[in-house]
C-alpha cells in the first residue's frame, strides 16, 4: 500500500508539473493584458509595469521563474489585488468553496443513491419513471440555470433562504442544490441501472433463497455491490462541481475560488490563474486517488494489497 | 398429508407465465411426492419446467408468475397460501436451495464466512460469533480446506468447485429438512461433479434431508436418485424408482432420453437424438405434448391428453401405450437390452432371496 501511495504521489507532482506548463503557455495566448485601462497609459509606464511584475522577460524565462517559485511554495502576487501573495488570496478563499462543493457532492450522492435504489426496486412502475424523469432533469439543466430558479422561487418568493452573499450555513443550501443536483442525478442514474442488473443476479437470488427479508437482501447484498460502478463516476463528478462551482459562485457571490478563478481569467490575472489551476488540478487528482483506494475498500477482487490464497 | 413419509406433497400445480404474448404455461398440473430422505430427481430437457417446479416450492418465482391452481403441502401446511413473509421464515430454515452456477450465486463484495452464516442469523438471530463458528464447522464439513483462514476470503478467492462447497454449505447450514438442488453440478467439470455429488449423498446420511435434485443428466440420476420423475413441456410423463426409470421405461420420451445417453455399451457411429423441438407452451397441443416428436404415437395422442397408467406400485407412465387396448411396440433396441437387463437382474435377485434370504434391496442397486 505504502508502495503504491508513493507511486500515486509520484505521478501526482508529475501531473501537476505538466498542467502548469500547458496552462502558463495558453494562458500567455490569452487575448488582452492584464493592464485595466491600457488605454490611457504611457508607452514607458506600460514597461514599467511589466519590469515590475518581469512581464518584460521572454515567455520561457517567466515560465522557468515561475517553476522555481512554485516549488519553493511562493506562487506570486496577484496583478488585481496589489501586494497579495496568491497563496494568501487562496487560502483565504478555499473554504467556502471546498465547502459548498463538498456539501453538494454528497448531499447529491447520497440522495441519488437512494432515488436510484428506489427506482430499481419500484422497476418499470410510476415510482421508477418519476425518478427517471427526475434524474434526466437533472443532467440537462445547467447548474447555472437551476441556480437562478432556486434564487427566484426559494429565494426571492417563497423567501426560505437568502437569494445570494455569504453568511453562515443557511446561505449555502440554495448554492449547494443548485451544485449537487448533477451528482444527484448523474449517481441515480448509475445506481439504478446498476441495482436492477444486480437485484437479477443469481447471489440475489441465493440471498433470497437464504429467507433475508427484502430489505435485508437490498442492503446487504445489493446495494454494495450496485455502488461499485458508481465509484467510477465520482471523480468526473467532482470536476462537474469544481467547473459547475465557478459560475454558481458568482451567480451566489460566494467568495470562493471559483468566483475568483473567473475574475482572474477575465482580468489577465497570471499568477493567480496559475494558482487556481495547480489548486483545481491538485484536487481532481487527490479525488481520483481516493475513488482508486475506495474502490478496493468495497470491491475486494480489485484490492490492492491482495494476500495470495 | 397424505401419506405421513411425505415431507412435501405438489399436487395439481399449475403455473403460468404473465407475457405480452400471453399466458405461457410452464406448469401444467404436476403433482408429485417427496418422501423423509430420499432422493427424487426430476428430469426433462430445458424448459421442461423443472426449475419452474422448485422455484414455485420457494415461492421465489419472478412476479409475473401466476399459480393458476394447486398446492404444495409441507409439514401439513399449503406453501403456496403463505404469506411473503411467512415464507420468508421457511426458506433457508426447513427449504434451502442449492444454485447451478457457483460462479454467480456468490455474493462478490462479502466474505464467505459471513455469507455462509447468514442464514444462522437471519433465522436463529445468532450473534456474529457463534454463526461464524458454526459456519467454520460447515465448512470442514463441505470439505474447505484450512478453513480457518479461508473463512476471510471473497468468493473470486476460490476455485468452482471450492465454490459450489460454499453454496452446499449455505444451504445446509440450518439442517433443512427438504433440499432443492438445482443442476448442482451443471457448471462444474466432470472430476469435480463426481466430488460435489459423492459430498451431497454423504451429506445427506449427516443430516437426514430429503433432496429434489434437478438435472438434465441421467448420468448424475443413476448415482444420486432413489426416485424419478421424467418432465416434459410442463408435465411430469413418467416417473418411478431409479432402476424402474432406467431399466423398464415405459414412456416414448424416457426412451429417448435414455437412447440419447452413451454407455460403455454403446457402439456404431451416431449418438441417437430424439427429432424436433418441444412444443410452445404459449398453446400447448392438444393431447400429449410429446405425439409431434415421438415415432410411437398413436392417433389418440394428438386428441386426448393421456392419463397415468399404472405398470408397479412405484412406477406410473403417461403414454396411450399401456393402454390395454393400444397396439403392441417394440422400443428401441437399446431399451430392450435395458428391459433384458432389468429382467436378469430381477431373476437374480429372486434366487438369491431364496437361497439366502432377503437382501437389502440398496446393495442390490448398486
Amino acid at each position: 500500500m505504502a508502495k503504491y501511495l508513493a507511486k500515486r504521489i509520484f505521478y501526482l507532482i508529475l501531473t501537476l508539473f505538466i498542467v502548469i506548463t500547458v496552462t502558463f503557455f495558453l494562458m500567455k495566448l490569452l487575448p488582452g493584458t492584464p493592464l485595466t485601462n491600457q488605454a490611457k497609459l504611457s508607452q514607458s509606464q506600460i514597461a514599467l509595469i511589466y519590469k515590475q511584475y518581469g512581464l518584460d522577460k521572454p515567455e520561457w524565462q517567466q515560465y522557468l521563474l515561475y517553476l522555481a517559485g512554485a516549488v519553493k511554495g511562493d506562487f506570486g502576487t496577484s496583478f488585481q489585488f496589489s501586494d497579495q501573495p496568491v497563496s494568501y488570496l487562496l487560502s483565504s478563499r478555499i473554504g467556502p468553496s471546498l465547502q459548498i462543493g463538498l456539501q453538494a457532492m454528497v448531499v447529491g450522492v447520497v440522495l441519488g443513491i437512494l432515488v436510484g435504489a428506489i427506482g430499481a426496486m419500484r422497476q418499470n412502475t410510476w415510482v421508477d419513471t418519476t425518478t427517471t424523469v427526475v434524474s434526466i432533469l437533472g443532467i440537462s439543466i445547467p447548474s447555472f440555470v437551476l441556480a437562478v430558479l432556486l434564487q427566484y422561487y426559494l429565494g426571492l418568493k417563497a423567501q426560505l433562504f437568502p437569494i445570494a452573499e455569504w453568511g453562515g450555513f443557511i446561505y449555502t443550501v440554495l448554492p449547494t442544490l443548485a451544485l449537487g443536483a448533477t451528482p444527484l442525478a448523474e449517481s441515480a442514474r448509475f445506481v439504478r441501472t446498476e441495482m436492477v442488473d444486480v437485484l437479477s443476479s443469481d447471489y440475489i437470488e441465493l440471498a433470497k433463497a437464504k429467507g433475508l427479508s427484502r430489505m435485508g437482501v437490498i442492503y446487504h447484498h445489493a446495494l454494495r455491490n450496485s455502488l461499485i460502478p458508481l465509484i467510477t463516476i465520482v471523480g468526473p463528478l467532482a470536476v462537474n462541481i469544481m467547473t459547475g462551482s465557478m459560475v454558481v459562485e458568482n451567480i451566489f457571490s460566494i467568495p470562493g475560488i471559483g468566483e475568483q478563478f473567473v475574475k482572474s481569467v477575465l482580468t489577465n490575472d497570471y499568477p493567480t490563474i496559475m494558482g487556481l489551476t495547480i489548486i483545481y488540478s491538485f484536487m481532481l487528482c487527490v479525488v481520483l486517488l481516493f475513488t482508486d483506494i475506495l474502490y478496493g475498500i468495497v470491491d475486494p477482487r480489485i484490492r490492492l494489497t491482495g494476500k495470495a490464497n | 398429508m397424505d401419506n405421513e413419509n411425505n415431507i412435501l406433497e405438489v399436487r395439481n400445480l399449475q403455473v403460468n407465465f404473465k407475457t405480452y404474448a400471453g399466458d405461457v404455461k410452464a406448469i401444467r398440473n404436476v403433482s408429485f411426492d417427496l418422501r423423509k430422505g430420499e432422493t427424487l430427481a426430476i428430469v426433462g430437457e430445458s424448459g421442461s419446467g423443472k426449475s419452474v417446479t422448485t422455484r414455485t416450492i420457494m415461492g421465489l418465482n419472478a412476479s409475473n408468475a401466476d399459480i393458476v391452481s394447486g398446492s404444495i403441502m409441507y409439514k401439513g401446511q399449503d406453501l403456496l397460501k403463505k404469506s411473503e413473509q411467512e415464507m420468508e421464515g421457511i426458506r433457508g430454515q426447513d427449504i434451502a436451495e442449492i444454485f447451478q452456477d457457483p460462479m454467480t450465486s456468490l455474493d462478490p463484495t462479502m466474505k464467505i464466512g459471513r455469507q455462509i452464516a447468514e442464514p444462522l442469523m437471519v433465522h436463529k438471530g445468532m450473534k456474529k460469533d457463534k454463526a461464524w463458528a458454526q459456519a467454520l464447522e460447515m465448512m470442514k464439513l463441505v470439505g474447505i480446506t484450512d478453513a480457518e483462514s479461508r473463512i476471510n476470503d471473497y468468493p473470486h478467492q476460490f476455485s468452482g468447485g471450492m465454490r459450489q462447497r460454499i453454496v452446499i454449505a449455505i444451504a445446509l447450514i440450518n439442517y433443512p429438512e427438504v433440499l432443492i438442488a438445482d443442476e448442482p453440478t451443471t457448471a462444474l467439470d466432470v472430476t469435480i461433479q463426481a466430488q460435489i455429488l459423492n459430498l451431497m449423498k454423504e451429506l445427506q446420511d449427516k443430516i437426514s434431508t430429503s433432496i429434489i435434485f434437478i438435472t438434465h443428466d441421467l448420468g448424475v440420476v443413476a448415482g444420486m436418485a432413489d426416485r424419478v420423475a421424467v418432465m416434459y413441456a410442463g408435465k411430469i410423463v413418467e416417473y418411478g424408482t431409479v432402476d424402474e426409470i432406467f431399466y423398464n421405461p415405459k414412456h416414448p420420451y424416457t426412451w429417448g432420453l435414455l437412447s440419447s445417453m452413451p454407455t460403455l455399451d454403446s457402439s456404431g457411429d451416431e449418438l441417437p437424438s430424439i427429432p424436433g423441438t418441444p412444443p410452445d407452451l404459449l398453446d400447448p397441443p392438444t393431447g400429449d405434448a410429446f405425439a409431434a416428436r415421438n415415432a410411437y404415437a398413436l392417433k389418440i395422442d394428438t386428441e386426448q391428453e393421456p392419463p397415468f397408467f399404472k405398470v408397479s406400485d412405484t412406477h406410473y407412465a403417461a403414454t396411450w401405450l399401456l393402454h390395454p387396448d393400444a397396439p403392441q411396440v417394440t422400443p428401441p433396441a437399446q431399451i430392450v437390452e435395458r428391459q433384458k437387463k432389468y429382467a436378469k437382474m430381477q431373476q437374480a435377485l429372486a434366487q438369491a432371496q431364496q437361497t439366502t434370504g432377503p437382501v437389502e434391496e440398496e446393495e442390490e442397486q448398486q
